[in-house]
């Protein structure tokens, strides 16, 4: 075998493609597509993906692997190695508590217990209206004002019980 | 009649806290009083208990209000801050206040001055000028300047910089990289997020001068997801400086080529790791390589490839422009130059602080720190983030410096420090870390993916009393195995946290069930 023969890789299952629906098929395609040439494209790919649909599809791999020439447990390996990414679509917000040491000098352990409480979920879990998916988070970058919480994209410090139940309350109310 | 500046910090953790409101309800009252100002979203200047720190441009220089909530902005217009006049929040002019005053800013020169967007601001503060100075070098010149400067890694292992690029130097190859470790995940640091988003040109300018002296046409930033922000100031920052001519084809006219990019990790601390971080950047899980091969040989795609901190590379551009001599001065023995330390968690003035090396850990907790946040003694600090130990009273006075807290069983790292009260169970400590690491292993030597998990349970058991003697025994056991057994520092480290937990709050680990049920 040659330098130039390209890796074989066994050929992927077709049904996969159809289990996608048209907008999950879409980003999908669009994220391969216009990011394929990248040197190390996976994580970029897999991003652009999560980014628009919140979540990476366990049907995606396949189409993602067939892209970039990977083996399908090449792709799931790296999914599946990242705490960042997730295979199940998330509530309509995630809410990620900081559980670093620095959060736990002013109290991130109590936050845990109350949002674990009053959202009755446990990390990773969505609560039953859909609205929130609580997930740890170990360092946001805030320590000198702790305890920290990310909400989507935006950081909010000194979080206590009150302030986390507003935010909890915002983000009900926001479609 | 001529719009005052009013600068409010766009800095995550200034808008942590509610800037964001402070700008728009400045914005708003100005409006309705006809007043002109004009608003600028600057870096912050690390004086975090403050935040948000609003800042008014008088001709008696930048006059400090803070911290300044939404509801706080009408009473200060009505006591004329406008004209930098006295009031309760007011500090006085910001250069004045001793936090920032006693320090010695080389880094962070520019951050929380400028707009950190505005390419023209950077260049009205002496940027570019390391770039142009090394423009007019030869390679093995500007690798010369930053080994003779004494720039050591800033991202925990403190390897000497100027040898890294020496070696990637003398590597020959089509293709070399360099490589920034924006990854920073240790818990009490973020002074790499405030230099992304309060100076990111200043990162830019670094490594742009990195690929002139070693020959790499290519840079990653590789980020951590978590700092959303930093990204979107970055990638704004490179467009800036491609619009510019300073990133390209052909940089600042001298026909080199140095292209810029930022990829984004996915929350695993260990691609903090540098060739873990080199795997992700490769598109594959994050798991640690065997050295050697090293990076600055065989690094990203197997090209010769240096990897150096968002501080490490920020502090490159000073050190051309102003020369070795100018950096090297400050410092001691053999730690050069300045560290910013990060001032964090049960303290009562947070914050960044860039010094010297060879303060004294106690001058930083109680002299610029002032204490506890909760006012109760300080019964502990973790020094060096998750992987660093943990220092009672009695260590206080150990000096800034890698060899100094190497000495007493520690280690600098990052520079992070972690403040505790004496509510702290130190038992609960050593537990976490070893959770920390269970969650965080890569999986690839058995040390650490097994003996993390082992050592949470035996922490357990000595917690709960059951054959107390044996479980230290064999946690300390474990501590060895994980420290000479591990291919990283993550598992090589895990036993700094819990030894040092064992080593000096002896007592926590023997308290009865009754006695932790009351706290």
């Amino acid at each position: 075998m040659t330098s130039q023969t390209p890796r074989r890789v066994i050929p992927n299952q077709p049904e996969a493609r159809s289990r996608l629906n048209d907008a999950e098929l879409a980003a999908v395609q669009n994220a391969c597509a216009a990011l394929k040439h990248l040197p190390g494209a996976l994580l970029p790919i897999l991003h652009a993906v999560q980014d628009e649909l919140r979540h990476v599809p366990k049907n995606a791999v396949p189409l993602i692997a067939d892209a970039l020439n990977l083996t399908r447990a090449e792709v799931h390996g790296v999914v599946s190695f990242y705490h960042y990414f997730r295979t199940e679509k998330p509530g309509r917000c995630v809410l990620r508590i900081c559980r670093a040491e620095a959060c736990q000098s002013v109290g991130a352990a109590a936050l845990e217990e109350h949002a674990k409480r009053s959202l009755q979920v446990d990390f990773h879990g969505t609560t039953a209206d859909g609205a929130i998916t609580l997930e740890p988070v170990y360092c946001l970058g805030n320590c000198a004002l702790g305890p920290s919480v990310l909400v989507e994209d935006r950081l909010v410090g000194r979080v206590d019980a009150r302030r986390f139940d507003d935010l909890v309350a915002d983000a009900r109310k926001a479609k | 009649m001529t719009a005052v500046t009013i600068y409010v910090p766009g800095d995550a953790a200034a808008v942590a806290v509610g800037a964001d409101a402070t700008a728009a309800a400045i914005a708003a009252e100005a409006e309705r009083r006809g007043t002109a100002v004009k608003i600028v979203r600057n870096g912050s200047r690390g004086l975090l208990w403050l935040e948000p720190l609003v800042e008014v441009d008088t001709p008696a220089g930048r006059i400090a209000y803070g911290p300044v909530g939404a509801a706080d902005v009408p009473g200060l217009f009505a006591g004329g801050f406008i004209a930098g006049a006295p009031h309760p929040l007011g500090h006085g002019p910001t250069a004045e206040i001793p936090y920032f005053k006693r320090q010695q800013r080389l880094t962070f020169a520019r951050v929380g001055l400028i707009e950190p967007g505005d390419i023209e601001a950077y260049k009205r503060h002496d940027g570019y000028r390391g770039l142009t100075a090394a423009i007019g070098m030869t390679p093995a010149a500007i690798v010369e300047c930053v080994t003779a400067s004494g720039l050591r890694g800033s991202g925990g292992a403190a390897f000497p910089a100027g040898i890294k690029w020496k070696t990637a130097l003398g590597a020959a190859a089509d293709r070399k990289y360099i490589v920034c470790n924006a990854d920073e995940g240790d818990s009490g640091t973020f002074s790499d997020r405030m230099v992304m988003e309060g100076d990111p040109f200043v990162l830019i300018e670094g490594m742009t001068i990195a690929g002139l002296a070693t020959g790499a046409t290519q840079g990653y930033i590789y980020l951590r997801f978590e700092y959303p922000l930093a990204k979107r100031m970055l990638q704004d920052a490179i467009r800036s400086a491609y619009e510019a001519g300073y990133l390209g084809a052909d940089v600042m006219g001298s026909g080199r080529r140095f292209d810029l990019e930022v990829r984004m990790g996915a929350g695993a601390y260990i691609c903090g790791e540098e060739t873990s971080l080199l795997e992700s950047l490769e598109g594959k899980r994050g798991q640690v390589r065997f050295k050697p091969p090293l990076p600055a040989i065989q690094g990203l795609f197997g090209k010769p490839t240096v990897i150096n901190n968002v501080i490490t590379l920020a502090s490159v551009p000073i050190i051309l422009d102003r020369g070795a001599e100018h950096y090297r001065d400050f410092g001691m023995g053999r730690s050069r130059g300045t560290l910013p330390v990060q001032l964090t968690g049960n303290i009562k003035r947070g914050g960044l602080v860039e010094t010297a090396f060879g303060l004294r850990l106690r001058e930083l907790l109680y002299d610029f720190g002032g204490g506890s946040l909760s006012g109760r003694p300080i019964k502990a600090v973790q020094v060096g983030g998750p992987l660093g130990a943990y220092l009672p009273e009695s260590r206080f006075d150990t000096k800034l410096d890698y060899e100094a807290f190497a000495g007493v069983g520690g280690m600098l790292g990052h520079g992070g420090i972690v403040v505790f009260d004496d509510s702290v169970d130190m038992a609960a400590q050593a537990r976490y870390a070893m959770e920390f690491c269970a969650i965080e292993s890569c999986g690839k030597c058995t040390p650490c993916r097994l003996g993390s998990t082992r050592g949470v349970e035996v922490i357990d058991r000595l917690i709960a009393g059951d054959e107390p003697v044996k479980q230290e025994a064999l946690l300390r056991d474990l501590c060895e195995t994980m420290t000479h057994g591990s291919l990283c520092a993550l598992g090589g480290l895990t036993a700094y946290p819990v030894r040092s937990a064992l080593d000096h709050f002896p007592a926590d680990f023997r308290k009865t069930a009754a006695a932790r049920a009351r706290g």
